[in-house]
C-alpha cells in the first residue's frame, strides 16, 4: 500500500478512536455540573451521591481521552509535515491556544473534581466542576476553529511559491470566525451533550431494569432527558445551518452528500439510497426539488451537480452520501426516542415502561456512531483537499517518512487501541455493575494484601 | 529583543515547566517497582495522582507552541524522529492508562501487569526525551528542503544514549525527592535511602555527560567562553546538586526538591544557551540548520500568540500553584484514591 493511503488510514484510526472520548467528557461534564448544582441548592445527599458516581465515570473516560489526544497533537507533524509547514502559521496558533486556555484548565481542576472532595469546600468543588466542564467545551472551540479553517479558509494570504509556499494569518479574528467555524462548533457541542445524556440514560435504564439504585436512576434520568431534549432540538437546527454553509462554500462536498449527479437541473433530496459511482446513478427515495428549494428558495432552480465537476475535484461519493444520510437517520431516531421518553415521563409511566428502558440501554451507542459519521461526512467530503481549495491531501505528506514506517506505527496503533477499547469497556462495565455505592467499590477493590 | 527570541524563550519555558513537573512523575514511575506490596505501590501512584495529567499538558502545550511559533522545527522533528515520536507517545499512553486502570480491579496479576507497564513506560519516556535532546545537541542530517535525511537507528548514537540515560537519572533523583516529601513513616525512611542511590547514579551520569559534551560537542560551551560571567550558572548548578544530599540528611525534603528543581532549570537554560540560535542543528551540513529565524512563523502570528500567552499563562500559573497548594502534604489513601 502506498504512503498516502497508509497515512490517511492511520489518521482516520487515531482520530476516530480519540473522538469516542471527548464528546463524552463534554456531555457528562455538563450533566455533572447540573447535578452538583442541584446538590448545592438542596443539599440532598442523593444528589451528592449522583455527582460522585458520574464524576468517577468522567475520570476514567477523561484519562483515555488525554492519552489518545496526545497522539493527535504530534501526528500532524509526524505524518503530515508538509501540511504542517503550510498551515503552521494559522493552525498552530489555534492548537497552542487550546493548550493554554483549555487543557490546563481541564486537567488542573480535574484534580480537585476527582481527588479534592475532602480537601476543599463544597463551593470550591462546585466551581472546579464548572471549570472542568468549561475547559472541555473550550477545547472543542479551538480545535474546531482549526478544523473549520481547513474547510473554509479565511483571514490568511499565501506567501512564497511551490515548495516553500505557506499560509500566513492576515486577520486573526477572521481566521477564528471563518464561515463555518461557529455553526460547526455548535453542531459538535450539542452532539456531545447528546452523547453524555444517552450514556446517563443507558446506565440509569439498566439500574431501573435490574431494580437497583431506583431513586438514583430516576433522578439521573430526568436530568439526562432534559439535556437530551435541548441537544436533540439543537442538533436539527445547527445541522440545517451547517448544510447551508456547505452549499455556499463547498459545492463539491454538497453534491456528494446529496448524491446530486446532473449538472444544472433542479435538485431533489434523498431520504436514503445507494450511489452507483460507476453508472453515476443514485437508487433511492427522493423528494424532488427539495434541495433546490432549501438552497435557493425555488424548487425548480437548477443546481450544479456531481457531473459539473472534474473527477479530481470530487470526494468519493457513496461513502460521503451514506455517512451523511445515516447520521441524519440516527439524529431523527434519537429525537423521537427522547420525545417518547419525555411523554412517558410526563404521564408518569417511563420508569415502568420496560420496553422503552430496554431500548435505552443499548442506545448509548447511537450518538457515538452519529458523531463518527458526522466527521466522516465533513472530512471525507473535503477530499481531495486537506485545506479546501488550497492544498491537496496528497501534497501534505511527510517527505522523510516511508510507507513501511507508517505501516509499523499503524499496526501498533491497531493493537494498542483494540486493547485499550476492550479494557475501557470492561472497566466501565465493572464500575456500572458495582453501582454508585462507593463503599462497596472500595471494599471490593482493595482487599488487604 | 525580537519576537523570535521571545518565542524561543517561551517555548523553552514551557518545556522547562514540563521537565520540572513531569520530571518528578516520570521519576516516580521509574522507581515504581522498587516499592513492594500493594499499599506502597498505591502510595507511589497516588502521590502523583492529582497532578500527573496536568503535568503532561506542559508537553502538549509546548508542542502546540512549537507548532505555532516554529512550524518548520515541529514538522522536521516530528517527521524526522517518526518512530521515536510514536514510541514516546505509546509510552505516554501506557503510563496514563496504567495509572488509571491499575487500582480498578483487585486481581494480583492485573495490578502487577500495570505496575510493570507504568514503570517501563516511564523509563522509556524519559529515555526517549533524552535521546531527542542528545540529537538536538549533536545535530542531525538535514537537507536543503529542511527534511531529516537519516534513519531511526541513526538517532541512537552513543552521545544520544548518554543523554537519554542522564535524563532517566535526573527524573529518578527528582522523583525520589518528591516521594520523600509526600510520604511518611517507614516507607519514608525507605525512600530516603533511594534518594541517596539516585543521587549517586545521577552524579555519575552528570560527570560523564559533561566530559563527553566538552570533548565531542564543544560548541555547546562556546557562549560561556564569550561571556565568562555565565560560568557562574553551571557553578550554581553544582551547588544546587551538592545541596540535595545535605538537605535530605537534615530532613529538609522540600528544600532538596527545590534544589533539584533548580538544577533542572539550569540544565534547560544551558541547553538553550548552547544550541542558540539554532533550534535544529544540521550535521554534517550546518548551513541547513533550522534557526529561530528561518523556521519561524510570521511576525503577525508571533505577535498574536504573544498576546494569547500573556493573557493565558499568568492565569494557568496561578491556578496550577493553587492546586499544588491544595494537594500539599503527605499522601493518604481514601475512597477517592487510585
Amino acid at each position: 500500500m502506498d504512503l498516502l493511503i497508509l497515512s490517511r488510514l492511520q489518521f482516520a484510526l487515531t482520530i476516530m478512536f480519540h473522538y469516542i472520548y471527548p464528546p463524552m467528557s463534554i456531555g457528562l461534564g455538563l450533566i455533572i455540573v447540573i447535578m452538583e448544582s442541584m446538590y448545592m441548592v438542596t443539599k440532598k445527599p442523593l444528589y451528592h451521591k449522583m455527582t460522585k458516581f458520574w464524576v468517577k465515570m468522567f475520570g476514567l473516560n477523561f484519562a483515555i481521552g488525554v492519552a489518545t489526544g496526545i497522539v493527535m497533537e504530534f501526528e500532524f507533524g509526524t505524518n503530515w509535515s508538509t501540511y504542517s509547514r503550510y498551515v503552521g502559521d494559522v493552525f498552530g496558533s489555534a492548537l497552542a491556544a487550546e493548550g493554554i486556555f483549555a487543557f490546563f484548565l481541564e486537567s488542573g481542576f480535574l484534580a480537585i473534581l476527582l481527588f479534592g472532595w475532602d480537601k476543599v469546600s463544597a463551593r470550591v468543588h462546585w466551581v472546579s466542576a464548572l471549570l472542568v466542564c468549561l475547559g472541555a467545551h473550550f477545547s472543542a472551540i479551538w480545535i474546531i476553529v482549526a478544523g473549520s479553517w481547513m474547510q473554509t479558509p479565511a483571514g490568511f494570504h499565501i506567501v512564497g511559491h511551490g515548495m516553500t509556499a505557506r499560509a500566513e494569518i492576515t486577520d486573526f479574528w477572521a481566521m477564528v470566525f471563518n464561515p463555518s467555524s461557529m455553526e460547526r462548533l455548535a453542531h459538535v457541542i450539542v452532539a456531545a451533550w447528546l452523547t453524555g445524556a444517552f450514556f446517563v440514560l443507558s446506565v440509569s435504564a439498566y439500574y431501573l431494569l435490574n431494580k437497583r439504585h431506583i431513586e438514583f436512576a430516576k433522578i439521573s434520568m430526568r436530568v439526562a432527558l432534559i439535556v437530551a431534549l435541548v441537544a436533540a432540538i439543537g442538533q436539527m437546527i445547527t445541522g440545517r445551518i451547517g448544510a447551508e454553509t456547505v452549499a455556499k462554500y463547498q459545492p463539491t462536498k454538497l453534491v456528494a452528500m446529496e448524491g446530486h449527479y446532473p449538472a444544472n437541473e433542479p435538485a431533489g433530496m434523498y431520504l436514503f439510497g445507494y450511489v452507483n459511482e460507476k453508472e453515476q446513478k443514485v437508487y433511492g427515495l427522493k423528494i424532488p426539488g427539495l434541495l433546490s428549494f432549501l438552497a435557493q428558495g425555488d424548487a425548480n432552480a437548477p443546481m450544479a451537480g456531481i457531473k459539473s465537476f472534474k473527477k479530481e475535484e470530487l470526494p468519493p461519493i457513496n461513502i460521503v452520501f451514506q455517512s451523511y444520510h445515516f447520521m441524519i437517520t440516527i439524529g431523527v431516531l434519537l429525537f423521537i426516542l427522547t420525545i417518547t421518553c419525555l411523554v412517558y415521563l410526563w404521564r408518569g409511566k417511563l420508569f415502568k415502561a420496560t420496553w422503552l428502558l430496554k431500548i435505552l440501554v443499548p442506545s448509548v451507542i447511537l450518538p457515538q456512531i452519529a458523531n463518527q459519521l458526522g466527521w466522516m461526512t465533513a472530512e471525507i467530503g473535503r477530499q481531495p483537499w486537506i485545506v479546501y481549495g488550497l492544498l491537496r491531501t496528497s501534497e501534505g505528506l511527510s517527505k522523510a517518512v516511508k510507507a513501511n514506517m507508517v505501516l509499523t506505527s499503524l499496526i501498533m496503533f491497531t493493537f494498542i487501541y483494540l486493547l485499550l477499547f476492550v479494557l475501557y469497556i470492561y472497566l466501565f462495565d465493572t464500575k456500572i455493575k458495582l453501582g454508585p455505592d462507593e463503599m462497596d467499590q472500595d471494599k471490593q477493590m482493595h482487599r488487604a494484601d | 529583543m525580537d519576537l523570535n527570541l521571545i518565542w524561543f524563550i517561551l517555548v523553552g519555558a514551557l518545556l522547562t515547566g514540563y521537565a520540572l513537573l513531569d520530571g518528578f512523575d516520570l521519576g516516580v514511575g521509574a522507581l515504581h517497582l522498587f516499592a513492594k506490596g500493594d499499599n506502597e505501590r498505591r502510595l507511589m501512584i497516588n502521590s502523583i495522582g492529582p497532578v500527573w495529567d496536568g503535568n503532561e499538558v506542559w508537553l502538549v502545550t509546548g508542542g502546540g507552541a512549537l507548532f505555532a511559533a516554529f512550524p518548520d522545527v515541529y514538522a522536521t522533528l516530528a517527521s524526522g524522529f517518526y518512530l521515536a515520536v510514536f514510541l514516546l507517545i505509546f509510552s505516554l499512553i501506557f503510563r496514563a492508562v496504567a495509572i488509571e486502570f491499575r487500582s480498578k480491579q483487585p486481581f494480583a496479576w492485573w495490578r502487577k501487569t500495570w505496575d510493570i507497564s507504568f514503570c517501563v513506560a516511564s523509563i522509556l519516556c524519559a529515555f526517549l526525551l533524552g535521546v531527542v535532546v542528545g540529537n538536538l545537541i549533536w545535530g542531525i542530517p538535514l537537507g536543503a528542503d529542511k527534511e531529516y535525511q537519516g534513519s531511526f537507528w541513526g538517532l541512537l548514537h552513543p552521545y544520544a544514549l548518554m543523554t537519554g540515560i542522564t535524563v532517566v537519572a535526573v527524573c529518578m533523583m527528582h522523583g525520589s525527592i518528591y516521594l520523600a516529601m509526600k510520604t511518611e513513616g517507614s516507607f519514608h525512611n525507605k525512600i530516603r535511602s533511594w534518594v541517596k542511590n539516585c543521587i549517586i547514579f545521577f552524579v555519575i551520569c552528570y560527570v560523564t555527560l559533561t566530559m563527553a559534551t566538552m570533548l565531542y560537542v564543544p560548541h555547546m560551551v562556546d557562549r560561556l567562553k564569550d561571556f565568562p560571567v555565565l560560568f557562574l550558572v553551571p557553578m550554581v548548578q553544582l551547588f544546587a546538586i551538592a545541596n540535595v544530599p545535605r538537605c535530605i540528611a537534615k530532613g529538609w525534603d522540600f528544600f532538596a526538591f527545590f534544589s533539584s528543581s533548580g538544577a533542572i532549570v539550569i540544565f534547560m537554560f544551558l541547553f538553550g544557551l548552547g544550541i542558540f540560535p539554532n533550534m535544529v542543528l544540521s550535521n554534517p551540513s550546518p548551513q541547513y540548520s533550522l534557526t529561530i529565524y528561518n523556521a519561524s512563523s510570521s511576525v503577525k502570528t508571533l505577535e498574536t500568540m504573544l498576546v494569547i500567552a500573556m493573557i493565558g499563562m499568568p492565569i494557568v500559573l496561578a491556578y496550577t500553584i493553587s492546586i499544588y497548594w491544595i494537594f500539599r502534604g503527605k499522601v493518604k489513601l481514601n475512597e477517592h484514591s487510585y
